[in-house]
């Protein structure tokens, strides 16, 4: 196994007017190839900014992030726009379809970006939409699908471009248990067929289905161990 | 991601809001299309009023009383001061003073009503020799023009305008027929062919042409000032020559230096310069508001796409982190307001071009469409989407994934 994402110090400050504010407080952390791993802490602990950090969405402002092999700081805005393209697929609490196109046009658009033929793209799209499911659902409108179908667009959507990064955030936030079951079973799937996920919540048992769980708090991580010990623990 | 593919993108996007993109572009295509007419209509003027300069004849000198002493300013009522007589006429015909005058009509005019029956007309009867038809190069579809012999004696006879004809005689043939004008009768013995309006805007198919002295009897003048007097000169070439010296004699009679003169001259050039300017003057302006209007449309465009920046944030957020750079994001948003743009130029031009074809059919007054004018009209159409776009497609590029995304 070789290391994925590489950490070492990062920090991110927001400054709004004279106040500044310390999201990340020097973070740590490494995660290998084929890893699944769970980020876990309560509102307004930092792991959103870890996560737009990790997406390449945001810049830390001291520290250094490597992701495969690539150090991020050195890189302008379209070199980012290229790494988000080809290394990360990204999983949002609000799905973030766009609601004008069926779901195979959604599913698309980052071949779109990465300049893939036509032919090609479509060809694409209806295997990822196999692969999670919704086969029968290519043509279909975000508004006509159902909330957990739409999140399954949107996983396709990230595994589209064959990235080397499954980035989600609260995937399950706006799902109800039946459709919750469904996507993490989806992950765990891609799990075993290897892909490296990291997956940010502030549900344990979401967090409980990682291999390993990072707690965050106030900025630090305060915690990082495999998913057995983390029961009772108790973070909410 | 390609051109044709952004061209892609920005064309469902526009379908996206189909209401919103039309009232868009409806003020592009007003601009364009009232662009296209005015400069059209401007033209079309022109080239009706050259051609009837032209068809006056080349070698016409046209002297008014009254001064002007230039294009732009006059002294003194042009046309209303009674300065020129007949007695001024027979002084140019004078081969040995004005020898480069091959004829010499002069002419009276006075509004009078004609009556055939029950049919009353009212138009304007001008009183002048028979040299009037040779110098005003007016054929006859009919009949004839009266002889020096009834021009001598005053005979009661005149000759129509074709306009005049039909609106007293209807399809009959007015040739040989009675009309009654201030109760004295004249018989008709002929009527004019067609020549179009005028550069004035009188119409020169309008008119009851009548010997002079049958034209003083009939008003009952006794004044011998003419309204005009029609000099031809030999050629094109002793036009100048003519001119100086009708000029000369002119002034030699009124006593006055040429600076001075109570009199005007007009060629057809002259004519040409005069109602080209005017015409230029009314296209500018037309055209200046016509060009605000599209301006305005422009600003349209503008405000449309930086409320469709401000709608699409997220939208924009979220292609941003699926791999889009901020160049791809400004080119989305230019191509989109180009197509506006170029959608309004588009159908703009399509309206022009139908408007030319219908309006002379209400308003009597030839469009001219220019090639140039077109597509000057398009490019513009494509320059303001283009201009008015760069500034909301830059604030698109500029936003940053995360803020982006994380807007409600």
């Amino acid at each position: 196994m070789s290391a994925l994402i590489e950490l070492d110090g990062v920090r991110k400050t927001y400054r709004s007017g004279s106040v500044e504010f310390e999201a990340l407080r020097g973070i740590d952390m490494t995660v290998q190839t084929g890893e699944y791993v769970a980020v876990i802490g309560p509102s307004g602990s930092g792991k959103s900014t870890l996560m737009n950090v990790l997406g390449c969405l945001d810049l830390p402002t001291e520290g250094r992030y490597v992701l495969a092999g690539d150090d991020t700081s050195l890189l302008d805005e379209a070199a980012l726009a290229t790494i988000r393209n080809r290394r990360i697929g990204f999983v949002f609490q609000q799905f973030n379809l766009l609601a004008s196109m069926p779901a195979w046009r959604n599913v698309e658009l980052p071949l779109v970006y990465a300049g893939i033929p036509r032919a090609e793209r479509r060809e694409r799209a209806e295997a990822a939409l196999s692969r999670v499911g919704l086969a029968d659902r290519l043509a279909n409108r975000p508004g006509e699908l159902s909330g957990g179908q739409q999140q399954r667009v949107a996983v396709a959507r990230a595994l589209v471009t064959e990235p080397d990064l499954l980035l989600a955030d609260e995937p399950t936030g706006n799902l109800d248990s039946a459709s919750t079951r469904d996507v993490l079973a989806l992950f765990d799937e891609l799990h075993e067929a290897g892909r490296t996920i990291v997956l940010i919540t502030h549900e344990p048992d979401v967090a409980s289905r990682a291999g390993r769980n990072l707690v965050i708090d106030d900025g630090l991580i305060t915690s990082d161990r495999p998913r057995s010990t983390l029961r009772g623990v108790g973070v909410r | 991601m390609s051109w044709w593919e952004t061209v892609r993108s920005g064309l469902a996007a526009i379908r996206a809001h189909r209401l919103r993109s039309a009232l868009t572009v409806l003020g592009i295509v007003i601009g364009i299309s009232s662009v296209i007419l005015t400069v059209g209509l401007g033209q079309g003027a022109q080239q009706e009023v050259e051609e009837q300069i032209d068809a006056l004849g080349s070698n016409l000198l046209i002297v008014s009383p009254g001064s002007s002493t230039n294009s732009s300013g006059m002294r003194g009522g042009f046309g209303s001061a009674s300065t020129l007589t007949f007695a001024d006429a027979t002084a140019i015909a004078d081969s040995d003073v004005v020898p480069d005058a091959a004829a010499v009509a002069p002419a009276t005019t006075s509004s009078v009503s004609l009556v055939n029956g029950d049919t009353n007309w009212t138009t304007s009867l001008v009183g002048t020799s028979t040299a009037w038809s040779r110098v005003r190069s007016r054929d006859l579809s009919a009949g004839r023009f009266f002889t020096s012999a009834e021009a001598e004696r005053g005979a009661a006879v005149v000759v129509l305008g074709p306009d005049t004809a039909s609106e007293l005689f209807g399809r009959q043939s007015p040739v040989g027929q009675q009309l009654t004008v201030n109760g004295a009768r004249l018989t008709v013995v002929g009527v004019l062919s067609s020549s179009g309006s005028s550069a004035s805007g009188a119409s020169e198919d309008d008119m009851a042409v009548v010997p002079v002295a049958t034209s003083s009897r009939l008003t009952g003048s006794t004044s011998d000032t003419v309204s005009t007097i029609y000099v031809e000169a030999v050629s094109e070439d002793v036009l100048a020559a003519a001119y100086q010296e009708v000029q000369a004699l002119l002034a030699n009679r009124h006593g006055v230096t040429t600076a001075e003169a109570d009199f005007s001259i007009a060629t057809q050039a002259s004519l040409v310069e005069t109602a080209n300017e005017t015409n230029r003057t009314f296209t500018v302006l037309l055209g200046g508001v016509a060009g605000i209007s599209l301006l305005v449309g422009g600003i349209g465009v503008m405000n449309i796409m930086l409320v469709s920046v401000t709608e699409r944030v997220r939208e924009i957020g979220l292609r941003k982190a699926l791999g889009a750079a901020p160049r791809v994001i400004r080119r989305q948003f230019l191509v989109e307001a180009s197509l506006l743009g170029l959608t309004g130029g588009v159908v703009g031009v399509l309206l022009g071009v139908v408007g030319a074809q219908v309006l002379p059919h209400f308003i009597d007054q030839a469009v001219a469409i220019s090639a140039v004018a077109t597509i000057a009209a398009l490019a513009t159409a494509l320059a303001l989407g283009v201009g008015f776009g760069v500034y909301p497609a830059s604030r698109a590029a500029r936003l940053t994934p995360i803020d982006a995304l994380r807007s409600e």
